[in-house]
C-alpha cells in the first residue's frame, strides 16, 4: 500500500529515531524532533518504536491512503480530520481505502502508519538528512503527489485493525496513559544540567539564565532554536576549540543570545556550552513555536537519570501492554 | 589519569577533555584514544566523536551509568597505547582555484598583500593532516596551513556555499562536502565527492589522513567522473 501526498504542508519529512552512530564523521543524528510523539504514535498502531513516520510541521498536510490502514497522530495541539470528520490525536484511527487525512494544526506532528514508511535505511536510519540530501524520501521534504510505500504491518497491527473492524469502530479503544504525554505548554519550563562553561557565566548572566523567561526566536529550525531575552555573557570572553555537542546543548555565541541544539544539529560546535536540557524535557522543547516562552531550572545528573529511567520504563510498559493485548489476546480472542 | 578529565555533557553524553599541555602530541592522543574506544567500545556507548582536543561519548542511560563509564575510561587512559597513524600516501585533491569557484581568492591576495598566484602556490605547496571531521558530513578540518595564509572567517557568512568549495577559516583549511551556509573564505572548488552515504567508508578523508591540493583547470572540474 501507499500513502499519497495531496498537500505537503510547510515541511513534511520521513523520520525515525535518527542515526546516532555516524557522528564521528560529522553526520547529524536527525530523527523526530519529538521522540516521545514518534515512539508513542508508533506504539498506538502496533509498530516498532523506530518505524519511520512522517513529521508534519505546522498544519496544512493532507495524505491519502490507497488501501485500508491504521494510523495515529501525536504531538502538541493537533487537530485533524478524516474525510472531513474530526479525529483525535493520540489514538489509533482505522482508515479505509481512498480516505483523505488532513492535518489542520499542530507544530511537529507525528503521523505513524502501521507498517511504517518503507524507505531503505541509509547509514542505519530512515530519517531524512536535509542538509546532505540523503535518507528518508530521496533526502528531501515531501512534495505533492509523492507516493510513499508502506511496509507490511506487524502481527500486532493486524490484530488491532481486525479488532476495530469487528466492532465497526474507526477510533481505537486503547490509549496512552495521560501521565506519559509530555507536559506541552506555550510557557514551558525545562530542566538543565550545567554545562562545561556554566561556571564561567557572569553572576548576572547566571541569575538571568535561571530566572528570566526566554522567547523562541523566528530563526529556529530542526537544527536549533535561537533564544531572545536577557543577553548572556561569560566573565571573560573565550575562544573555544570545536568539541562534541548533543541534543539539548545550549551554546552561547559572543552576541549573547543562546542557541539550543535540536535534532538536526551539527555533531561538534565551537561556542561555549553553558547548559544541557535533560532528555525527558526535550519533547516539550521540540514543540515550542517561535514566540513561545521558555524558562530554565537547574537539576542534577542523578535526577535527570532517575526521570529518564522512569520514562523509559513507562514507554516500555505501554508497548508491552499493547503487544500482550493484541498479539496474544485474552483466551485467544482479540 | 592526569592529562584527561571527564565531564558530563547532558544526561546521555560525556566529554573526555585532553589537556594539551600534558602531552607532546595531543592530536595523536585524541586519535589513538578514539581508535581504541572504537575498537573496544564500553557497554552502553552508542557513538564516539573525536574533536580537536576532546572526545565525546554518547551513551544510553538504560544500559550504563556515568560513573561506570568514567571508571572504564579511566582504566583505558592508563593502559591504551598510541599506535602511529597508518601512513597512507597523501590523498590528492584537485582544485580549480579562483574565478567563480574561488570568489574570495582575490580578496585574500589583497589582504595578504600578494597575488592570487602566490596564494595558490602556497596552498598547493603544503601537506595537510585531517585533524577532525565535523560541521557537515565528511567535512575535514585540515591542519598544516602555511601561517602566511591564516585568514579570519568572513564577517557575513554566505547563505549558500556550493558543494566542493575549498575554504580557509582561521588557521584551518577545509572542503564543503555539500551545499551549506558557511563563513570560510572560498578559494577554489574540487570535483571530488567528500561524502557519499552509499560508499564504504562514506567519508573520503579520515582523521589522521594526509592531504595535498593540486591546481587544475576548469575543464577538469567539468569533466570529472567520481569513482566509487
Amino acid at each position: 500500500m501507499s500513502a499519497i501526498v495531496r498537500q505537503p504542508g510547510v515541511l513534511t519529512t520521513v523520520q525515525d529515531l535518527g542515526r546516532v552512530s555516524w557522528q564521528h564523521i560529522g553526520v547529524p543524528v536527525g530523527g523526530a524532533m519529538d521522540s516521545v510523539a514518534q515512539r508513542l504514535g508508533n506504539a498506538l498502531v502496533g509498530n516498532d518504536e523506530n518505524a519511520a513516520t512522517l513529521e508534519c510541521t505546522m498544519g496544512g498536510t493532507a495524505i491519502q491512503f490507497d488501501a485500508p490502514a491504521l494510523i495515529a497522530l501525536a504531538g502538541r495541539n493537533v487537530t485533524a480530520s478524516l474525510d472531513g470528520t474530526p479525529i483525535p490525536a493520540w489514538h489509533a484511527i482505522r482508515v479505509h481505502t481512498d480516505a483523505l487525512l488532513a492535518i489542520h494544526t499542530g507544530f511537529r506532528t507525528t503521523l505513524a502508519i502501521a507498517g511504517g514508511v518503507d524507505v531503505p535505511p541509509v547509514l542505519g536510519s530512515r530519517s531524512t538528512c536535509l542538509r546532505a540530501v540523503f535518507g528518508g524520501w530521496h533526502g528531501r521534504a515531501l512534495r505533492r503527489d509523492d507516493r510513499l510505500p508502506i511496509a507490511v504491518p506487524t502481527a500486532t497491527s493486524v490484530r488491532m485493525m481486525e479488532h476495530l473492524q469487528s466492532r465497526d469502530r474507526t477510533i481505537g479503544d486503547w490509549s496512552i496513559a495521560p501521565s506519559l504525554l509530555p507536559a506541552y505548554s506555550a510557557d514551558a519550563t525545562v530542566r538543565f544540567i550545567p554545562g562545561p562553561q556554566f561556571d564561567e557565566l557572569s553572576d548576572k548572566s547566571r541569575d538571568a539564565f535561571c530566572s528570566h523567561a526566554f522567547r523562541i526566536a523566528s530563526e529556529s529550525d530542526r537544527m536549533g532554536f535561537r533564544l531572545t531575552g536577557s543577553p548572556l555573557s561569560l566573565r571573560e570572553p573565550r575562544e573555544m576549540l570545536s568539541t562534541g555537542v548533543t541534543a539539548g546543548t545550549i551554546q552561547l555565541p559572543s552576541g549573547g543570545a543562546p542557541i539550543v541544539l535540536m535534532a538536526d544539529r551539527q555533531t561538534t560546535g565551537g561556542y561555549p556550552r553553558i547548559a544541557d536540557v535533560i532528555s525527558v524535557d526535550i519533547p516539550v522543547l521540540a514543540q515550542l513555536l517561535p514566540g513561545d516562552n521558555l524558562r530554565f531550572t537547574v537539576t542534577t545528573l542523578a535526577s535527570a537519570h532517575t526521570a529518564y529511567l522512569a520514562r523509559e520504563h513507562s514507554i516500555a510498559q505501554a508497548y508491552r501492554a499493547l503487544q500482550l493485548r493484541y498479539t496474544q489476546g485474552i483466551n485467544g480472542s482479540s | 589519569m592526569s592529562g584527561f578529565s571527564i565531564v558530563p555533557l547532558g544526561d546521555r553524553a560525556l566529554t573526555i577533555d585532553i589537556d594539551a599541555d600534558a602531552f607532546a602530541a595531543p592530536a595523536d592522543v585524541v586519535r589513538g584514544l578514539a581508535e581504541y574506544l572504537h575498537a573496544e567500545p564500553p557497554l552502553g556507548v552508542v557513538a564516539i566523536v573525536p574533536a580537536l582536543r576532546s572526545i565525546t561519548l554518547h551513551y544510553e542511560p538504560t544500559a550504563t551509568t556515568f560513573a561506570a563509564l568514567r571508571d572504564q575510561i579511566d582504566t583505558v587512559t592508563r593502559h591504551f597505547s598510541i599506535t602511529p597513524a597508518v601512513q597512507r600516501h597523501p590523498i590528492v585533491i584537485p582544485v580549480c582555484y579562483g574565478g567563480e569557484f574561488g570568489p574570495d581568492l582575490e580578496v585574500l591576495a589583497s589582504t595578504h598583500r600578494t597575488t592570487a598566484e602566490a596564494i595558490v602556490a602556497a596552498h598547493t605547496a603544503g601537506e595537510y593532516t585531517v585533524a577532525m571531521l565535523g560541521f557537515l558530513p565528511g567535512f575535514p578540518y585540515l591542519h598544516g596551513l602555511p601561517a602566511t595564509l591564516y585568514t579570519p572567517r568572513r564577517a557575513e557568512p554566505r547563505t549558500r556555499v556550493p558543494a566542493g568549495s575549498v575554504g580557509i577559516g582561521g588557521s584551518s583549511t577545509g572542503i564543503y562536502p555539500c551545499e551549506s551556509p558557511g563563513g570560510w573564505q572560498l578559494i577554489g572548488r574540487t570535483p571530488r565527492a567528500l561524502f557519499n552515504p552509499h560508499r564504504d567508508p562514506p567519508a573520503l578523508l579520515q582523521v589522521g589522513d594526509r592531504v595535498r591540493f593540486v591546481d587544475v583547470a576548469p575543464a577538469v572540474l567539468h569533466n570529472w567522473v567520481e569513482h566509487a
